[in-house]
């Protein structure tokens, strides 16, 4: 199991799809029944990860690897090599957790087709964990364009009225980034093959060679990812897909798009466009010209969700919003700001997530996600009104909620870097409490002025049980967010060595040292790992004491970056 | 002359004959079906089919007799010279046992697409899997022809067959107007060809294609531009482009295939287009190889017409099998890339991206017309967008089935699709050729527009019509086949991959193909 994890994890929803297409498709309960039970599945197979990755998580490079470089297509150097670091293990956990919730919330929305769906949702659940493990480019562009189709077929089939152009619009838009993307990769594969003689999707061997690409064709195939990356996110002048295939989507499809899916964009730009072009992504008006993009989707998505009269479209704007913060994070290139870029992608999962599910609640009672159509819920519907009130306040980033946290340490990293940009930021804060506030004040406050609103049910037990994981997270996260730098730490700090190796306090990268082990078994570690639960609440574990093999393996020092990551939730978080 | 010839033909050994045992095995069943047809009562016309397919079989294990032979005789060191018959205009290289193969999966597929369709149209003849077998005759000798005169007498005898098949529903308007658009463009054009090769013949007094590339050679060095080599390669080119389809060559394609019985649509889309493709390439690669700095521009110039005409076109079809039509001309645009980055010599990765090509092509397109062939019911011809509306509620197994090909046809992975473009991408990238991978891959997202319109239709609007949809036995077996197919070079595409390269002698990843042949 141990050696192992990674791929049960990958494959536990793809078996549960397998399962479910050899159930009747009339036997409707039973189908919700396995789909749900799978769902549960793929995030109970991952929660060993914790304690097991918590005991690994200084060491540097992928932990957990599965696999060879060339055992899958020999012919063209590619393998199935799975693998996961900090950034990786934080966004699996996210997938996983927002998996399970986002089937349960689907019991009653899916009434039609109900077997297929389940299908394709466990099938999208593979393919999007698998985009996060894959250690072998090739294999990365095999689950992120797979990953497409089964998320196309969930807006297509059980979307709103205008489904159809909603799901094209999202396939053809990602595709369009992806293929030049593949472009970027074959580049990358063949130089590789020049420098090297080995013709290798390896990713640790392209971290070698990558970088040496020089001129012109560093900034081609820098933007040639990065826009397979920003449609993705996404970025501002390709953000248009994201608004229609929200309101579209099924209510457990946008919780999934605005959770995961996005992520999938900065976790390419941290994963490859930074290591593979750090020259490039340090070019003063490469970096300018990111910058400004990020600022004009916080700027612009919030003042668009101002507007809104559809909830769901209010929703899908600030995603543009929040994004913005992430790859503003990501371009700030400090520790600071790609930690706090990384976790707010974890608190934009949980909250925005949690804010579809809230949308997705009303619409199954009215069908009809109308504003205006709404007025004085909190009467009627209590509880309901509680759980939206503190996942609006996580949203807008209220102190004590995840979301404050994770912006509050972007803008850290982003004024340290350049007073200007933090400033245009900061707005964006402050129009995400006006939009949600207004939202509230709109839906939920007041006396209840629409007679079909009178008598709403209040949330059931399945309904509670969707929020109540998110709520959790959102108050940890929240509460005490040390752990989760903890965790950033080796991988951001090596990840700034790499692009900026002149940054104060940074070690040497480690990434390039890391030797290419041939023998999977060897690269994970040796069987004495600590196998118990011990770090259930990793919490407990304190800063000094490694448990188990971490403390023999040689450490790798960040302790200079920790103390400054330390420093920001030490101030915040209690 | 006549003494020389007489002597040649004395030479003639039983080796000649087995090398050309697939096509005399072929040939004795098409002309056994078509006796044997004359004594079948009307209920047991299905027989044709089974002997059409026993046909098959007989041939594919000869071609796999050759292929075992040819690979004992490597492993001794034997010259590939042995391998060559009829005074060497018959040559049974790796590559033609490689197209063999094509030519004979596809062929199988459209027997099996056949059997209940030509039933429904009552037109259950034994010619027409006589003329099925013939053409595929036709193809081997293009593929295996090293000289121009069997290789334009195998394109004719291809050719021929397939204008019949085309208008072989004689009470269908349609099925006679393909027909007659296609002979007569199809016999223009062959001219066209036939008359460029007969240029080449008085440049250099050769047939044999060696022997012309030797000549043609001496001819550039003393005479670079000479208007008559030019003349020529024009002609020649443009036979072959209208054969593949090329734009602007390619305005029979979509009649044809429109008209055409729609199993004989997915055969001409795979096995005839593969068999064009064998030609195209012996010819510019062997035969017309000193000339390659001349036509490289040219086919330039028509692949991104094709992949512009043919993506464009196929957004605003509404009839399902134009629409495929103009997508496999689009899909030509794609292989001519291939060729565009290689020459076979320096590297192979376009050439033998081309091969993976029509490999993953032939499965996936006949896939695709096997379902559409399933949607002809007894009074629904089924061949339009919204013909295939709501399939899934009548026929969830052939529209998952149909998604999966035309995912594939997309090029979306880990489909067998994927494969074809990948490497045609690879080929350009390695060999420098950005902007033209870039007009590739974009003209590829189009293409993903006009397979999900099929595929929005057949998933998730409601049917039109209450006819539901059946499939045949045979038919169930094609689609098993084309789907594995689909679905297995998709993701383990490493034996494949190494069929492709074994067919061009790069199994050692240093001899490229002209070496091995020559």
């Amino acid at each position: 199991m141990y050696n192992h994890i990674l791929s049960i994890i990958l494959f536990t929803p793809l078996v549960g799809a397998i399962l479910l297409m050899l159930v009747p498709k009339e036997n409707k309960d039973a189908i919700r029944w396995i789909g749900n039970i799978f769902g549960f599945l793929g995030f109970a197979v991952s929660l060993p990860l914790i304690p097991w990755f918590w005991a690994l998580k200084d060491r540097a490079g992928f932990q957990f690897v599965e696999g060879a470089p060339n055992n899958w297509i020999p012919s063209i150097g590619s393998g199935y090599v799975i693998g996961i670091d900090g950034i990786s293990f934080l966004l699996i956990m996210l997938t996983t957790l927002l998996g399970a919730v986002s089937i349960l919330s689907s019991w009653n929305a899916i009434q039609e087709r109900v077997k297929e769906y389940y299908v394709w949702f466990l099938v999208l659940q593979t393919g999007m964990l698998g985009v996060f493990m894959a250690n072998d480019m090739f294999l990365f562009f095999v689950f992120w364009e797979a990953m497409l189709v089964p998320m196309y077929l969930l807006i297509g089939i059980w979307g709103g009225p205008r489904k159809l152009y909603a799901a094209i619009k999202f396939f053809l838009y990602t595709l369009f980034g992806s293929v030049l993307m593949l472009l970027g990769i074959l580049f990358l594969y063949f130089h590789h093959h020049t420098l090297t003689g080995v013709y290798t999707f390896y990713l640790p061997d392209l971290y070698a060679t990558a970088p040496k690409i020089g001129g012109h064709a560093a900034i081609w195939l820098f933007f040639a990812f990065f826009v397979g990356f920003a449609i993705k996110v996404p970025m501002f002048p390709f953000h248009t897909w994201l608004p229609d295939a929200h309101v579209e989507a099924p209510t457990a499809g946008s919780v999934i798009l605005a959770g995961v899916l996005l992520k999938m964009g900065t976790y390419g730009l941290i994963r490859f466009s930074l290591p593979f072009f750090p020259a490039v992504a340090m070019t003063p008006w490469v970096r300018q010209f990111v910058i400004v993009l990020s600022l004009i989707a916080i700027i612009y998505g919030a003042l668009v969700s101002l507007m809104q009269k559809d909830m769901k479209k209010l929703v899908a704007y600030s995603s543009v919003s929040h994004l913005g913060f992430c790859t503003l994070g990501i371009f700030a290139l400090s520790p600071l700001g790609l930690s706090g870029s990384v976790l707010q992608q974890i608190n934009h999962g949980i909250s925005t997530g949690a804010l579809f599910l809230i949308v997705g609640i009303l619409y199954e009672r009215r069908h009809t996600r109308e504003i205006s159509e709404y007025g004085g819920i909190s009467n009627v519907m209590p509880v309901y009104a509680t759980i939206t009130l503190i996942m609006f306040m996580s949203s807008m980033g209220l102190p004590l909620l995840n979301g404050f946290v994770g912006e509050f340490t972007i803008l850290q990293g982003t004024f340290m870097e350049n007073k200007v940009w933090a400033a245009w930021a900061v707005p964006g804060v402050i129009l995400a409490a006006a939009y949600l506030l207004w939202l509230y004040q709109r839906v939920f406050f007041g006396s209840v002025n629409n007679p079909k609103n009178e008598k709403l049910l209040d949330l059931s037990g399945r309904e509670l049980a969707t929020f109540i994981p998110l709520v959790i997270v959102a108050f940890w996260i929240g509460l005490y967010p040390k752990p989760f730098f903890q965790i950033l730490a080796t991988p951001v700090n090596n990840l700034v060595a790499t692009v900026r190796p002149d940054y104060p306090g940074l070690t040497k990268p480690v990434l390039a040292a890391q030797p290419v082990n041939p023998n999977p078994e060897a690269a994970t570690p040796p069987p004495e790992a600590p196998r118990a639960p011990e770090t259930q609440k990793p919490a407990t574990t304190g800063d000094g004491q490694k448990p188990g093999v971490a403390a023999t393996q040689k450490p790798v020092p960040v302790n200079t970056v920790k103390a400054n990551l330390a420093a920001a939730p030490a101030v915040l978080g209690k | 002359m006549t003494t020389s010839l007489t002597t040649f033909s004395l030479s003639y050994s039983s080796a000649d004959y087995l090398l050309a045992l697939p096509m005399l095995l072929l040939t004795v069943f098409a002309l056994g079906i078509l006796m044997i047809d004359l004594m079948l009562p009307q209920q047991w016309k299905r027989l044709n089919a089974i002997t059409a397919l026993i046909g098959v079989a007989f041939s594919s294990v000869a071609v796999v007799k050759l292929h075992l032979v040819y690979h004992a005789a490597e492993k001794q060191g034997i010259a590939i010279a042995t391998f060559t018959g009829f005074m060497g205009s018959l040559v049974v290289d790796r590559f033609a046992i490689y197209f063999f193969y094509l030519f004979l999966v596809g062929a199988g597929i459209a027997i099996l697409m056949s059997m209940r369709y030509l039933e429904i149209e009552h037109e259950n003849h034994g010619e027409f899997y006589a003329l099925l077998l013939l053409s595929v005759v036709g193809m081997m000798c293009m593929a295996a022809g090293y000289d121009i005169v069997l290789i334009f007498i195998g394109l004719e005898l291809m050719a021929i067959s397939t204008y019949v098949l085309v208008g072989f529903l004689r009470r269908d308007k349609r099925s006679n107007e393909a027909a007659l658009k296609y002979l007569l463009l199809g016999a223009f054009s062959s001219g066209i060809f036939a008359y460029g090769l007969s240029l080449f013949y008085g440049l250099t007094g050769s047939t044999n294609l060696g022997q012309i590339a030797q000549k043609l050679q001496e001819v550039i060095a003393t005479r670079p531009n000479d208007p008559v080599v030019i003349f020529a390669l024009l002609a020649t080119t443009t036979g072959l482009l209208f054969k593949i389809a090329a734009v602007p060559f390619h305005q029979w394609a979509p009649d044809a295939y429109e008209g055409a019985p729609t199993s004989i649509t997915g055969f001409m889309s795979v096995a005839v287009k593969s068999a064009a493709w064998a030609m195209l390439l012996r010819i510019f690669l062997f035969g017309l190889y000193p000339l390659r700095p001349m036509y490289v521009p040219l086919l330039i110039f028509v692949a991104i017409a094709t992949m512009t005409g043919g993506n464009l076109a196929a957004i605003t079809q509404d009839n399902l099998k134009r629409l495929l039509a103009y997508s496999s001309i689009a899909h030509v645009g794609y292989m001519l890339l291939g060729l565009i980055a290689s020459d076979g010599q320096t590297n192979s990765t376009g050439i033998m991206a081309i091969m993976i090509y029509l490999l993953v092509y032939t499965f996936m397109n006949l896939g695709a017309f096997a379902v559409i062939t399933s949607l002809r019911r007894r009074n629904i011809i089924g061949d339009t967008v919204d013909d295939i509306a709501g399939l899934y509620f009548k026929a969830p197994t052939e529209a998952i089935l149909m998604l999966i090909f035309l995912l594939s046809l997309a090029g979306i992975p880990p489909l067998a699709g994927f494969w074809g473009k990948y490497f045609i991408f690879l080929a350009l990238i390695q060999t420098g050729h950005y902007a033209l991978a870039a007009i590739g891959v974009l003209y590829s997202v189009v293409g993903l527009y006009y397979y999900m319109r099929i595929a929005n239709s057949m998933l998730m609007r409601q049917p039109v019509d209450a006819e539901p949809v059946r499939t045949s036995p045979a038919m169930r077996l094609a689609l098993t086949i084309t789907a594995v197919g689909t679905v297995v070079i998709g993701l383990f595409p490493n034996f494949f991959i190494n069929g492709a390269n074994w067919s061009l002698g790069l199994v050692q990843g240093t001899q490229h193909m002209a070496r091995m042949l020559r």
